[in-house]
C-alpha cells in the first residue's frame, strides 16, 4: 500500500505521541504515529487527570506553567474542551511538621519567580473544602489548576491532529528501529515505515525503542492504581492532594468521586496486565476516610490500573537523543505526565523544526543516567 | 403493583418508607416490599433524575437502589425486611455522608 | 464472632454461588475431606432457579412444580456434607492467586483458598425495547422471584413478552397460582423455527420434550398467545402504561397494560470470572460470551473452575452435573490419594450430564433472540446505569471509538455500577455491527474488581491476613 512518507514517525499513541503529532502539523510537518494498541489505552487513558503546576519538580515547573496556559484554552488547540474543570488543587497538612514543610516550598517556588503556589491556613483551607477533617491544619493551593477527562483528552489531541494532517496508525507494535543514512526504518509485525526523523513517546515500552538507539534507560513500569465512586450530591470542587502520605482525590461534575494517588499493583507489561493490590488500595480508602469522614459510607464501583513508565529520580525524559541525529525521547512521566501533554508536544515540535526550544529541558536530558 | 397470592404464609412486620408506615412479609426483600405497598418508583437517577423501580429482583440491574436505616445506595433486593427499618426512596445522586 | 470473622483464612475449596453447581460442587468437595467453604450473596440457598427453596411462603407445590422442588435435594446433601456455607457474603474479587475478597455484613475480608469453583450462573439477557427502564417493566426472571421469594404475582394487567423457556416457565407458574395474564407476545422468530429443525430428532429424546409440550398446550389454554412479534415498545411517561407491538403481519397494536414482564434466555454472569481474565469466546449460536473451559470445567487461569451456567447455558441439571465433575476435579488436585473412591461417582455425573444436554442445541437455536432485539436504534437507552442510547454508541463508533473500552471511556457506558451486566452484549453487538466484524473481534469491556461494590468503610478496614499474603507468593 502506497502512501506519502511522513516527516516524522511517532512512537506511542498516547498524550504526548499524539499531542507531539498535532504540534508538528500545526507547523505543517508531517507525522506518522504508530500505537501498538489504540490511542489512550495506557496511562494517557486512564490517569487521574490532574491538570496541576502544584507541588511539581522544580525542574518541571517552567513547562507545567507553559502547558497550564494552553489548558485554559484548550479548546483552541483540539476543538474540545477535553472536560477541563480548573477549581484548583489543593495538597493538605495533617500535622505541624508537614505544614512546615509545605511552608518552605512555598517559599522556594518564589524564590524561583513562580507564585502559582499559595500558602493557606485552617480557616481558609476549610472555607474552600467545607469536607475535610478539622486534623487538618493548613495547605498549599493553586487556584487555577484542576482537572480533566484523559481519554477524551487523548482522543481530541488525535482527532485534531489528524484533521490537521497526520496519520495515526493502531495495532501495530514497533520491534525494531534502524537507521540506514538519512532515513529511520521504524519496523512493526506487519509493515516497515520510514521517515528522517523519529520520536519515542512509546510511554512503559520507550526504554526498548531507546535501548534499540543504543541508549539505556533505567524506565520502570508501573501499575498506578485508582479508584472511583458512584455518583454522589456535589460536596467538593478543588483536586487534592496530602502530604504525608499518598492522594489524589476529586469529585467529577456527574457526582462521582476518583480515589488514587500512587499505590501501585503489578504491572506485566508484555501482556498489557496489571494487577490490583486490595491491601493498598486499603491504604488509599484509609487516607480518604481520615481526610474526608463525610466519605465514609462511600461506595467503590470500580478499581484499576493503568501501565505507566517511571523514572529513578521521578523526571521525565524530553529532548534529543543522546546518540543519534534526528531521534527525540518525550516519555517516563512518572505518574505526573498529563498536564504536561500539551506543551511537551510543542517542545518537540519546536526541537524537530528549529533545532532548539524556548523551554528549559537540560533536567531531562536522556543520557543523566549515563554512569 | 404486585399482590401476595391468597394462601401465603408469613409474619407481618412494618417498616416505614418516607416515614410512612407500610406492612411487609418477614420473609421479603425491601424491594418486594415496595413493590406489594404499590410504590411506583424506588429512585431517580442521578443522571436524568428518571424514576425507576426494581427490574431484575437478583442484584445485577442496581436499579432498586435505596436508602436503609441511613446507608444510601443499598440494593433494596438483596436486603430482608426487619421490623422498624426506615427506607428512604433515593433522588438523584446519593447525598454525602448517607 | 460476626460472619465475616468466622472464615478462615485459607480453605482447600472455595465455591461461590449457592445455585444447583455450587450446591453439588460444594457437597462433593466437602464429602471428600476437603476444607470447603460456599460463599453466597443471597440470605439463603438456591440460587435463582431455586430461589427460596427452603423458604418459599408458597404453601401449594403445585404452583411452581416439580422441576423446582427437585433443588430440595441439593439443599439437603450440602447440610450433610459438612461444607461451610456462609449466605449473605458478596465476594468482590478474586485474584489469579486465588485470593477472595468477601463481603459480609458490612465488613470486608480477604481469604485465600487451593481451588475455586465459580457458580456464579446466569442472568438474564438485556431486552432493550424503548421504553424498557419504565417502572412496570421487570423482567420474567425478576417476577418470578417475586412468586418463590413472597408468593406475589403482578397484579393488574400483565404481559409477558420474549422468548425461551423461561418466559413459558413464567406463565404456566402464574396459571397454576390462579393469577391472570392479559397476554404473551412471542418474540421467537419464524426463521429459527426453520433453523432449528435439524435439531428437532435429538430434543425428542431429551428429557425437556414431554414437559416442555405440556407447559405449552396449558398455558395456551389459558392466555392469549401473540406469535411472530418482531418490535415491542413499551409506552408511558414516567411510568409503564401499555406496551405497542408489531407482528410479522405488520400494523402496530398497543395494549394497554400496569406491567409488562420481558425476557429472551439467560447468559453467563461473566464479571467475576473475567475480572481474573479467565478467557472467554463469543458463542455465536447463545449469543454471548462463554468461558473456555477443558473437560474438568478447569478455566485458563491455573486453579479456577468455573460450573453451572456460568460455563455456558445448559440448565439446572446439568449445572448440578458440572458442578459435581469440578468438585471430583478439585478432589483430585488436592487429596489425589482419595481419587480411587470418586471415579465411579464423577462417570456418574458426566453420564447425566450428556442425558441433560441432549436437547439443548435445539432451544438454543429455536430462542436465539432476534437481531432488532439485541441490536437497538435510535433513544433506546443501552446503558441503564449512565443513560446511553443506541445512537450515541453507533455515532461513538463513527468519532473512531471502536471498542467497547473506549466506549466506556468516551460515553461512561459500563461505567456504572452494574459494571456492563445489562448493557455489555448490547454495546459489543451494536460496535460490531456498526463496523461490520465479529462480536468476537470486538471484545467486551474490561472487567475488574470490585465486580459488586464495597464501601470506602469496608475497604479502610481490611484487615491483612498472613495466609492472604503467603497465598499471593506462593500462585
Amino acid at each position: 500500500m502506497t502512501r506519502r512518507a511522513p516527516d516524522v514517525i511517532v512512537i506511542g499513541g498516547g498524550l504526548h505521541g499524539c499531542s507531539t503529532a498535532l504540534h508538528l502539523a500545526r507547523r505543517g510537518i508531517r507525522a506518522l504515529v504508530i500505537e501498538k494498541d489504540h490511542v489512550g489505552r495506557h496511562a494517557s487513558g486512564v490517569n487521574a487527570g490532574g491538570v496541576r503546576r502544584l507541588g511539581r519538580h522544580f525542574a518541571e515547573i517552567p513547562l507545567s506553567v507553559a502547558s497550564m496556559e494552553i489548558w485554559h484554552s484548550i479548546r483552541d488547540l483540539v476543538d474540545d474542551d477535553c472536560g477541563f474543570e480548573s477549581h484548583g488543587q489543593i495538597k493538605v497538612a495533617e500535622n505541624e511538621a508537614e505544614f512546615e514543610t509545605l511552608r518552605r516550598r512555598v517559599e522556594d517556588v518564589r524564590a524561583l519567580g513562580f507564585d502559582h503556589e499559595e500558602l493557606i491556613d485552617a480557616r481558609e483551607l476549610c472555607e474552600l473544602v467545607p469536607a475535610i477533617s478539622t486534623h487538618c491544619i493548613g495547605a498549599i493551593v493553586c487556584r487555577s489548576d484542576g482537572a480533566a477527562l484523559p481519554y477524551r483528552t487523548t482522543l481530541a489531541f488525535k482527532r485534531k491532529a489528524e484533521a490537521l494532517g497526520a496519520e495515526v496508525i493502531e495495532g501495530e507494535c514497533v520491534t525494531k528501529v534502524a537507521r540506514t543514512g538519512p532515513i529511520w526504518r521504524v519496523m512493526t509485525q506487519t509493515g516497515t515505515y520510514e521517515a528522517p526523523i523519529i520520536v519515542n513517546a512509546a510511554g512503559g515500552w520507550a526504554d526498548r525503542i531507546a535501548a534499540q538507539l543504543g541508549e539505556q534507560v533505567p524506565l520502570q513500569t508501573i501499575a498506578l492504581m485508582l479508584m472511583i465512586t458512584a455518583p454522589m450530591a456535589p460536596f467538593i470542587k478543588p483536586v487534592m492532594g496530602a502530604t504525608g502520605r499518598p492522594l489524589s482525590f476529586k469529585q467529577f461534575p456527574n457526582g462521582t468521586v476518583l480515589i488514587g494517588g500512587g499505590y501501585t499493583g503489578k504491572a506485566e507489561r508484555d501482556h498489557n496486565h496489571t494487577t490490583l493490590d486490595f491491601a493498598k488500595l486499603a491504604l488509599s480508602a484509609r487516607t480518604v476516610w481520615d481526610l474526608f469522614p463525610v466519605m465514609r459510607g462511600a461506595e467503590i464501583v470500580r478499581c484499576w490500573a493503568g501501565l505507566e513508565g517511571r523514572m529513578p529520580d521521578d523526571i521525565p525524559v524530553i529532548g534529543p537523543s543522546a546518540t543519534h541525529e534526528n531521534a527525540y525521547h518525550a516519555f517516563g512521566f512518572s505518574a505526573h505526565g498529563f498536564q504536561l501533554g500539551p506543551i511537551v508536544g510543542a517542545i518537540l515540535a519546536e526541537l524537530i523544526a528549529t533545532g532548539a526550544t524556548n523551554l528549559p529541558i537540560a533536567p531531562f536530558r536522556i543520557d543523566r543516567f549515563r554512569v | 403493583m404486585f399482590q401476595r397470592l391468597p394462601d401465603v404464609a408469613g409474619e407481618m412486620v412494618t417498616i416505614t418508607v418516607d416515614g410512612t408506615p407500610v406492612r411487609a412479609a418477614t420473609g421479603d426483600t425491601v424491594a418486594a416490599a415496595l413493590l406489594a405497598a404499590g410504590f411506583d418508583h424506588c429512585r431517580t437517577t442521578p443522571v436524568s433524575g428518571a424514576p425507576r423501580a426494581p427490574y431484575c429482583m437478583m442484584g445485577v440491574c442496581f436499579d432498586c437502589l435505596i436508602t436503609i436505616d441511613g446507608v444510601g445506595n443499598r440494593q433494596g433486593c438483596l436486603v430482608r425486611v426487619r421490623d422498624g427499618m426506615a427506607v428512604e426512596l433515593q433522588r438523584g445522586k446519593r447525598e454525602v455522608g448517607r | 464472632m460476626s460472619a465475616i470473622d468466622a472464615l478462615r483464612n485459607e480453605y482447600d475449596v472455595a465455591v461461590i454461588g449457592a445455585g444447583p453447581a455450587g450446591l453439588a460442587a460444594a457437597s462433593v468437595a466437602a464429602r471428600a475431606g476437603l476444607a470447603t467453604v460456599l460463599l453466597d450473596e443471597q440470605g439463603t440457598p438456591g440460587g435463582q432457579i431455586y430461589r427460596s427453596i427452603t423458604t418459599t411462603p408458597l404453601q401449594s407445590r403445585a404452583v411452581l412444580g416439580a422441576d423446582y422442588w427437585a433443588g430440595s435435594p441439593l439443599v439437603d446433601e450440602l447440610r450433610a456434607s459438612g461444607a461451610e456455607y456462609v449466605p449473605g457474603a458478596t465476594v468482590w474479587s478474586l485474584s489469579r492467586e486465588r485470593e477472595i475478597g468477601v463481603s459480609i455484613g458490612g465488613a470486608a475480608r480477604l481469604i485465600a483458598a487451593r481451588r475455586v469453583i465459580i457458580a456464579t450462573g446466569a442472568l438474564e439477557r438485556p431486552f432493550p425495547i424503548p421504553g424498557w427502564t419504565l417502572p412496570g417493566v421487570m423482567t420474567a426472571g425478576a417476577a418470578q422471584i417475586m412468586l418463590k421469594s413472597s408468593g406475589m404475582t403482578a397484579g393488574g394487567r400483565v404481559i409477558l413478552a420474549g422468548c425461551g423457556p423461561l418466559l413459558w416457565l413464567l406463565a404456566w407458574q402464574y396459571v397454576n397460582a390462579g393469577a391472570k395474564i392479559a397476554a404473551l407476545l412471542d418474540t421467537t422468530s419464524s426463521a429459527n423455527r426453520r433453523a432449528a429443525l435439524p435439531h428437532a430428532l435429538s430434543f425428542l429424546t431429551s428429557p425437556y420434550l414431554l414437559k416442555g409440550l405440556r407447559l405449552l398446550r396449558e398455558v395456551r389454554r389459558a392466555v392469549p398467545v401473540i406469535s411472530n412479534v418482531i418490535a415491542l415498545k413499551a409506552e408511558g411517561e414516567g411510568r409503564l402504561r401499555g406496551v405497542t407491538y408489531r407482528t410479522e403481519r405488520g400494523g402496530d397494536r398497543m395494549e394497554p397494560c400496569d406491567a409488562l414482564l420481558l425476557h429472551q434466555g439467560v447468559v453467563p454472569n461473566v464479571n467475576l470470572a473475567m475480572s481474573v481474565e479467565i478467557e472467554h469466546r463469543w458463542d455465536d449460536v447463545q449469543l454471548c460470551w462463554s468461558p473456555v473451559l477443558d473437560g474438568d470445567f478447569a478455566s485458563s487461569v491455573e486453579g479456577i473452575a468455573i460450573a453451572g451456567d456460568g460455563a455456558g447455558i445448559a440448565g439446572a441439571g446439568a449445572a448440578r452435573e458440572r458442578g459435581r465433575i469440578a468438585g471430583f476435579a478439585a478432589v483430585r488436585a488436592l487429596r489425589p490419594e482419595a481419587a480411587a473412591q470418586h471415579v465411579s461417582a464423577e462417570s456418574a455425573a458426566r453420564q447425566a450430564l450428556a442425558r441433560e444436554q441432549r436437547g439443548r442445541a435445539f432451544l438454543d437455536l429455536l430462542y436465539r433472540p432476534a437481531p432488532q432485539f439485541r441490536q437497538p436504534s435510535g433513544d433506546t437507552i443501552v446503558c441503564r446505569c449512565e443513560e446511553v442510547t443506541a445512537q450515541q454508541i453507533v455515532d461513538t463508533v463513527a468519532l473512531g471509538c471502536t471498542g467497547p473500552n473506549q466506549m466506556k471511556s468516551f460515553l461512561r457506558s459500563g461505567m456504572g455500577p452494574c459494571q456492563g451486566r445489562l448493557c455489555g452484549l448490547t454495546v459489543t453487538e451494536l460496535i460490531a455491527q456498526a463496523r461490520g466484524v465479529s462480536p468476537q473481534e470486538v471484545g467486551y469491556y474490561r472487567l475488574r474488581p470490585p465486580v459488586k461494590p464495597i464501601t470506602l468503610g469496608e475497604l479502610a478496614h481490611l484487615p491483612k491476613t498472613e495466609a492472604a499474603v503467603k497465598a499471593v507468593v506462593r500462585s
